[in-house]
């Protein structure tokens, strides 16, 4: 059904203005971005740079003040169903089980949660949760929080994946990990590139973002703005490997200057 | 027999080392105060001795039942009162700031007024009986139901409300399934407080207009002389006080397992 490279996001010069005290702050600005279907988008910038502002405008939970914006053909202007999101904390409903978690979406969302239950042990089981389905959040590791969290997010079978710094807050060995854990779960070996879910991915770290990505979209400090979008020159599957290699270096110091905006040798900081 | 001795020994040694300057202080409290009374030659009215407090416990002409049942039925009434209104109000006022504005004030107002003060009204407006003392006791614990009702209902984390908001949750299943239960640490929270707020209004309540309940015995103890009576009554309020303080503090552990250490 979805053709290949059919453009999933589209964003038409979206801009972002709040009100502070000190008067209104513009935090985008001139944003435009197409993402194709089944694509793995990273956006990094430097903190407040409105990462997270954009992904909320994809998602329709803030509205743009200026621009368009569209998800699969249509405008985006209040909160669209067919999303999942994975924020930075796993924000998991303590007093519920791990697959009452997992289960949330549907009930939310007005399903059937008793007929998604067979699915949502699937997802557990495709997560390394199998048979912490019964635990509650605080039992389990913050890695293990986090994946549930996605696990959560694939319930309903989203077409996109909203992605909010979902690693930031775990430590470095285990967010190695993850990205490997979600590009498994996401189906880089198993499924044709049109049948995987699309991606957005706000980080913080190039490595993480070159790691998982076919495309980098480097964001300037406020009002945000697009700096750069590179594309990730990669072989799929992404192994551990490929962190050595030339082209996994090239690509950081390209993002790194994109980031600092200097260019040239004088790179050293 | 004796592996039985042994298990007994395991589980009561670690309470007895934590526990043991505890009873030692009391017992020497109970001691120097029947030791004041008997040999220091202070008067029965002015303090009984803890043996005829003893005695006024269990003996003696006070129907203790029925005024411990009074007393207890003011105050459970009073309790359920107090956490049916407070977390209504509560959620009202977490629901919609139109209500919010609307009541915060008032509620404000209402807590400042020293509730005591109020009990003589009570006595004009509905006469002697159980009401007027469980509303006394209701309206001096409902305050921190409503306060802790809103603020827990408030305290979601932006990004679950997100979550709700992408599914275009409805507002009341929003309140069902996340604000509510994140809610309810704090609610048992306040009903800890309210517990022993609903004892005092009752007494009170008992104070100014009753003929029956452990506040009665206590002010008529008061023309009697019969001292060791209202020591006593006392006793018996704090036990039933402690009882029930101690139901709410289960029922929070059994309710809110996931809530350790909230308050």
């Amino acid at each position: 059904m979805i053709v290949v490279n059919k453009e999933l996001i589209g964003l038409d010069r979206v801009g972002m203005t709040y009100e502070a005290a000190s008067g209104p702050v513009e935090a985008l600005a001139g944003i435009s971005l197409s993402v194709g279907a089944g694509e793995f988008v990273s956006l990094v910038g430097p903190s407040g740079c409105g990462k997270s502002t954009l992904l909320r405008i994809v998602a329709g939970l803030r509205p743009a003040a200026v621009g368009t914006v569209t998800v699969a053909g249509r405008a985006v202007r209040e909160p669209i169903p067919d999303i999942g999101m994975v924020f930075q904390a796993p924000i998991l409903l303590k007093w519920r089980s791990i697959l009452q978690n997992v289960l949330l979406p549907a009930e939310l969302a007005g399903q059937d949660a008793g007929a998604l239950q067979g699915r949502a042990q699937q997802l557990l089981d495709m997560a390394g949760l199998s048979g912490f389905g019964d635990k509650l959040p605080r039992e389990l590791s913050g890695g293990m929080q986090q994946r549930a969290a996605l696990c959560r997010a694939l319930l309903l079978d989203p077409p996109l994946l909203l992605m909010d710094e979902p690693f930031g807050a775990l430590d470095a060995m285990t967010r190695d990990d993850m990205a490997l854990e979600l590009l498994r779960i996401w189906g880089e070996r198993d499924l044709a590139r049109e049948a995987r879910k699309t991606v957005l991915f706000v980080t913080h770290s190039i490595p993480e973002a070159i790691f998982l990505s076919d495309r980098v979209v480097i964001m300037s400090p406020r009002p945000g703005r697009i700096a750069a979008d590179l594309k990730v020159d990669l072989p799929r599957p992404r192994t551990v490997e490929l962190r050595a290699s030339e082209t996994f270096g090239r690509l950081s110091l390209e993002i790194f200057r994109a980031l600092t905006g200097r260019s040239g040798a004088g790179t050293s900081a | 027999m004796c592996p039985n001795v042994r298990l007994r020994m395991i589980k009561f040694q670690p309470l007895l080392r934590q526990y043991w300057p505890t009873v030692a202080l009391f017992a020497f409290l109970l001691a120097s105060w029947q030791l004041a009374v008997s040999a220091g030659g202070i008067r029965e009215y002015l303090l009984p001795s803890p043996l005829a407090v003893w005695n006024a416990l269990w003996h003696g002409d006070t129907a203790w039942t029925q005024h411990i049942w009074v007393t207890t039925l003011e105050i459970i009434g009073a309790f359920f009162l107090a956490a049916g209104v407070g977390v209504a109000l509560g959620v009202a006022i977490a629901w919609s700031p139109l209500i919010a504005n609307a009541l915060v004030p008032f509620l404000v107002f209402v807590n400042t007024l020293p509730k005591v003060a109020i009990a003589p009204l009570f006595l004009i407006w509905m006469g002697y009986g159980i009401f007027p003392n469980m509303l006394m006791g209701a309206l001096i614990g409902f305050f921190p139901v409503v306060i802790n009702t809103a603020v827990g209902l408030s305290q979601v984390e932006a990004d679950m409300l997100d979550l709700g908001r992408v599914f275009n949750a409805p507002k009341w299943k929003i309140f069902a399934k996340i604000r509510i239960p994140n809610a309810l640490p704090y609610i048992l929270s306040a009903l800890k407080i309210t517990a022993t707020a609903a004892v005092v209004g009752a007494i009170v309540g008992e104070f100014v207009a009753s003929q029956k309940g452990l506040g009665y015995v206590i002010v008529t103890t008061q023309s009697s002389m019969n001292t060791s009576v209202a020591f006593a009554a006392l006793i018996w309020i704090s036990v039933v006080g402690l009882v029930l303080y101690g139901l709410v503090v289960l029922a929070a552990q059994l309710w809110a397992p996931w809530a350790e250490g909230i308050d």
